[in-house]
């Protein structure tokens, strides 16, 4: 494989994780604005661990998830008193406050940035990618995930029928914070270089776009989300500096005919032939 | 005020609720004994639907307790009274509109076990989640409607639904609120043989009601209110006769 799509594939990976780090806080109803800030925690918390720590690669994602998943946990109580675009803004500042720490944070390089990191190539990206894409699909039939939709359809009513509305909403943003945390662990690890304007508001904005785009309401729509946003700017390539307006073009024409985005559970369950039992 | 006995599943002692100037209600003090059907009935405004949130924990009371099979319900969140065994519907029927029926039976269930049973894929974890769903889908003839949206369903199939979701969950004391509105007489009959069956099944059973031959067809006990205070009880018979409850509520026409 040449390096160009190796690199590409990378990419696909690690946005692959980050738009489900959005789908996960998505499913209960809260648009999260600001994961690129749980992406730099996991990023910089697990670059400390492998380079100052000498950790190995596995144990330092896995402290960074857990304390990523700790501070989604805490951003998530204020954020059940927000609704709609003022939780999509508080979020925002929430990314931008992460930014800014780690921009004056000079034991971490500060606005320099941080190296030393030994690089790992596409097989260990994808390993976690496909490892956690798949936990996700098993979630998605879950009787949890039963309570996150419920929860997503009618908050009021999903409280009277006895579901803990509270604990599904504060752990969907724990859940999300983890995985943006592995996805911002594999991207500091590929780059082997991150700096705190790896993690700024188009980041969070480019995690929303491949869910939305690649379909809000089925886990794999954000593998697919992921995979277009990544692949399409390059195949457009041709029309040189037109690419970014095609794409642009190209997105707005896709949320007209498909507000649901690329995949849907209708569209799988066709592909699947579930439908053909039901 | 009843003095606590092992049969009493609900008792409600002094309960109060005002919003701002309004005292919604005022010192209501009820009980549901174990295997009753008991209903609430007064008129538009008396604080019914107030009476439910205060139960089901929506609304907290001002002052008064709200005791459900022998714990002190009265500061609990919805969810944790609902989880001791209560269900309820709803007069407006708040479906989850873009479930299914079938999941709208699986999601008020609590999977036994251990907390991580909930995050595994359903027909891994617990088969009595989907036994208990498909029996509550027959009893309520709904199998033909199994895989159909709920938005999508005919309003007196949403009604249904409401109560077989309250259902699933497997509550000790079902709270029907308004249970037969929009419903022509043949439904209201059909619904009142189920709520029967159901009762015959062990189920207690407490609803607010506007239809009064419903209700006195069904309910051995009533509590009547007016403006947020109770204002009669007792079985059907003696309500229908009670004059302070025609004066109030039924009118003349009624006797």
């Amino acid at each position: 494989m040449s390096t160009y799509y190796a690199g590409l594939l990378a990419d696909i990976g690690i946005l692959t994780l980050g738009a489900l780090s959005v789908f996960v806080i998505l499913a209960t109803n809260q648009l999260s604005l600001g994961n690129a800030g749980f992406m730099a925690i996991g990023s910089y918390l697990s670059s400390f661990l492998t380079v100052e720590m000498q950790w190995p690669l596995t144990g330092a994602i896995v402290v960074a998830a857990l304390a990523a998943s700790i501070t989604g946990i805490v951003v998530g109580f204020p954020a059940l008193r927000l609704k709609g675009i003022y939780l999509a803004i508080a979020t925002l500042g929430f990314g931008e406050m992460v930014r800014s720490f780690f921009l004056v944070f000079t034991p971490m390089g500060g606005a320099g940035g941080y190296h030393g990191m030994h690089h790992v190539a596409l097989g260990t990206i994808w390993i976690w990618t496909a490892g956690i894409l798949l936990a996700i699909l098993l979630l998605e039939r879950s009787h949890v995930w039963l309570q996150m939709r419920a929860v997503h359809e009618d908050e009021t009513a999903a409280g009277l029928v006895g579901l803990n509305t509270t604990l599904i909403k504060v752990g969907a943003f724990g859940l999300g914070a983890a995985i943006a945390a592995v996805a911002g662990a594999l991207f500091a690890h590929h780059h082997v270089y991150i700096e705190p304007g790896n993690f700024g508001f188009e980041r969070s904005i480019d995690f929303v776009l491949a869910v939305i785009l690649g379909g809000s309401t089925v886990g794999i729509g954000s593998l697919a989300g992921a995979a277009v946003l990544v692949l399409l700017p390059e195949w457009l390539r041709f029309i040189a500096d037109w690419r970014l307006a095609a794409f642009g073009a190209l997105l707005i024409i896709v949320l007209l005919t498909r507000r649901q985005g690329l995949l849907d559970r209708p569209l799988l369950a066709r592909l699947t032939f579930r439908s053909a039992r039901a | 005020m009843s003095a606590p006995s092992p049969d009493t599943l609900l008792r409600l002692d002094g309960v109060s609720r005002r919003f701002g100037g309004v005292r919604a209600l005022s010192d209501i003090s009820m009980t549901v004994e174990r295997g009753r059907i008991v209903g609430v009935i007064g008129p538009n405004g008396a604080g019914k639907t107030t009476l439910f949130n205060l139960i089901t924990g929506a609304y907290r009371a001002d002052a008064g307790a709200i005791v459900f099979d022998d714990h002190d319900v009265t500061a609990w969140p919805a969810h944790r009274i609902i989880r001791a065994g209560l269900a309820r519907t709803f007069q407006n029927i708040r479906l989850f509109a873009g479930m299914t029926v079938w999941e709208h039976l699986l999601v008020t269930q609590r999977p036994g076990g251990h907390v991580l049973r909930g995050l595994v894929p359903l027909g891994w974890s617990n088969p009595a989640v989907t036994a208990r769903a498909e029996h509550v889908l027959k009893f309520f003839g709904l199998e033909a409607y199994r895989n159909v949206l709920a938005r999508t369903l005919p309003y007196g199939i949403q009604r249904k639904v409401d109560m077989a979701r309250a259902l699933a969950s497997g509550p000790k004391l079902l709270l029907l609120d308004e249970p037969v509105a929009g419903m022509n007489h043949d439904e209201a009959e059909d619904l009142r043989k189920l709520l029967l069956r159901l009762n015959e099944e062990g189920l207690s059973i407490l609803l607010i009601e506007h239809d009064m031959a419903f209700v006195m067809n069904l309910c051995h006990e009533l509590y009547v209110l007016d403006f947020g205070v109770r204002i009669a009880a007792g079985d059907p018979a003696a309500i229908r006769r009670d004059p302070v409850v025609l004066d109030a509520y039924l009118g003349s026409e009624a006797c």
